[in-house]
């Protein structure tokens, strides 16, 4: 129980945070952008990180490997959207589909349920080997992903995805294909995925089946944490998202804190679970007290 | 402008709680014509409107615009011609995006969307003009979220939007019902204004007979999902409650049956 222990273990939380801020961006996207529960999430991470290292370790250029590692998030985005607007699937069922599709596809990438890929023999991007250049090179991915985003939500087809999300209704009337927004994001949403989990693997040097097993959770934690802190501060897109990566950042901060108050690895999915109940929670109970107390108030 | 040909639409089709709410409807629009609708509960007024925006297929019949047979287009297709008011407030407008974001959208209706930016410098003045002539206050308003405006206001606003693009026809299903009386003689007499203006073809339901007979160059009259009653011109500016009343019962051989009409 130092408290150096914490401090030392706090570098290795933020590139975390980072690298699956990117993720967290991505069901940010579906979420809150289009308003649609997307689960694909848990199996393309894994998807991204498989292709990522198989590649890798075939001696593919690492960034070669990195947009691969997206496309084939994006794949599993279209599937989803798919499922869902030509067979009429409902959103979290489609993703379901997706996600346990996914597990299988993932260990036919890898042809093992794990890929190590070690630092020392291949050109990784980043690894935790070298955590200060590991949060520099997210915090260049995060920003060119903020960048990119707030410029795509920004033109017309971006808008008719945001309409999409926040009123379908009126977007039919507007005359904007529905349908096609919600296969956009999904696709969008899943690519950033994809890539979030490429620069994992390569963090910790692995790719595993189940790296991707609670991932959702984590995103939702993150696009909460980041709502309920700083929701009322940052009303600018491109700040919202900005929230989002300070939200997956503090959740890998209070599981470096729950670590280090003596609980297992093995714990950290109910905690997760617990975080994300929580964060939930507040802005529904506050809600509430202030209905009582504007009751008392008459 | 608009033709529904023997239109037939049965909901929940051999099930107890079957309902055949449009049955062999036809109906013609000319070029500038302002049809304002009225019926009881009921009778097919909010259905004929789903039918022409294509909001799920008929069972029979045609829909016609401007000569073009729609009938199999989906409903996003068809909003290239159609401009559209609904009656809840909520449902024109995209509450989390600024004004100018929904007329942004509303301005490339029927048009391809691309990766330029969403929205012209040039536009902007284009909108703050037009807003000044609702005489709201929006036009300062440009960057404000639409969430925050009143239900009268965003019913102006769904109506600009609507008739941003000019559609070949417009659709006002109700729009008025959901407002205060003040604030719905307000969005009625800016409706006018704007159809006038750009000598639009319309088609308006109101539960309101007041308003039928006040706006617009003919009415028709609905029931068990048929037009009954088409009047228009001369006979249509004499006409009367009391006479609409009458002719129902004639036309329909029952009473007049809705609660919100008569109440108001």
């Amino acid at each position: 129980m130092e408290i150096m222990d914490l401090i030392r273990a706090l570098p290795g939380s933020v590139a975390q945070g980072l690298i699956w801020g990117i993720m967290a961006i991505g069901v940010y996207i579906t979420y809150k952008v289009l308003d649609y529960a997307d689960l694909t999430v848990d199996g393309s991470i894994g998807t991204g990180g498989a292709v990522a290292v198989v590649m890798m370790l075939a001696g593919v250029n690492p960034y070669v490997a990195l947009v691969c590692a997206t496309a084939a998030g994006a794949l599993a985005g279209l599937v989803t959207g798919l499922f869902h607007t030509l067979f009429g699937i409902p959103p979290i069922l489609s993703g379901i589909l997706t996600q346990l599709g996914l597990y299988s596809v993932n260990m036919r990438i890898m042809g093992a349920s794990n890929k190590a890929i070690n630092v020392n023999q291949y050109d990784l991007i980043l690894s935790l080997r070298d955590i200060p250049h590991a949060i520099l090179v997210s915090v260049i991915f995060v920003a060119v992903t903020i960048a990119v985003l707030y410029w795509f939500f920004g033109t017309e087809v971006g808008r008719a995805v945001r309409a999409t999300g926040n009123n379908a209704n009126m977007s039919r009337a507007q005359g904007i294909n529905t349908n096609r927004m919600k296969v956009f994001g999904l696709v969008l949403s899943n690519a950033l995925v994809g890539l979030s989990g490429a620069l994992y693997a390569q963090y910790q040097g692995n790719a595993d089946v189940n790296m991707g097993r609670g991932a959702i959770v984590i995103g939702l934690a993150a696009v909460i944490i980041g709502a309920v802190l700083f929701g009322k501060i940052f009303n600018n897109f491109a700040l919202r998202m900005l929230s989002v990566v300070f939200g997956a950042i503090l959740y890998f901060v209070v599981i470096a804190v729950v670590l280090w108050l003596g609980l297992e690895t093995t714990d950290l999915k109910l905690i997760s679970a617990l975080i994300v109940a929580l964060f939930l929670a507040v802005p529904y109970l506050q809600g509430r007290c202030r209905i009582r107390r504007a009751g008392k108030g008459a | 402008m608009l033709e529904l040909r023997n239109v037939s639409k049965t909901f929940n089709a051999n099930t107890i709680n079957e309902k055949r709410a449009l049955s062999g409807l036809n109906l013609k629009l000319e070029e500038g014509d302002f049809v304002t609708v009225i019926g009881g509960n009921g009778a097919g007024k909010s259905t004929m409107m789903n039918a022409i925006c294509g909001a799920w297929p008929l069972d029979e019949g045609q829909v016609l615009i401007d000569g073009k047979d729609v009938t199999r287009l989906p409903d996003y297709k068809r909003a290239a011609y159609l401009g559209r008011v609904f009656q809840d407030p909520m449902m024109g407008t995209a509450a989390d995006m600024e004004i100018e974001e929904n007329l942004a959208i509303a301005y490339r209706r029927g048009k391809t969307r691309h990766l330029c930016w969403g929205i012209r410098a040039k536009e902007r003045e284009e909108y703050k003009e037009l807003l000044k002539t609702l005489d709201l206050g929006l036009e300062n308003r440009l960057r404000s979220k639409v969430g925050l405006l009143s239900g009268g206001q965003r019913q102006a606003l769904t109506l600009l939007m609507a008739t941003l693009k000019k559609p070949k026809v417009l659709l006002l299903d109700e729009h008025t019902a959901a407002l205060d009386p003040k604030t719905a003689a307000k969005v009625l007499e800016i409706s006018d204004r704007i159809i006038a203006e750009n000598n639009l073809t319309a088609l308006m339901v109101t539960h309101n007979m007041k308003d039928a007979i006040a706006h617009g160059n003919r009415l028709i009259m609905m029931n068990n999902g048929q037009i009954i009653l088409d009047i228009r011109g001369e006979e249509k500016k004499k006409l009367t409650v009391d006479d609409l009343l009458r002719q129902f019962s004639v036309a329909s051989g029952s009473e007049f049956s809705s609660d919100r009409a008569l109440l108001s």
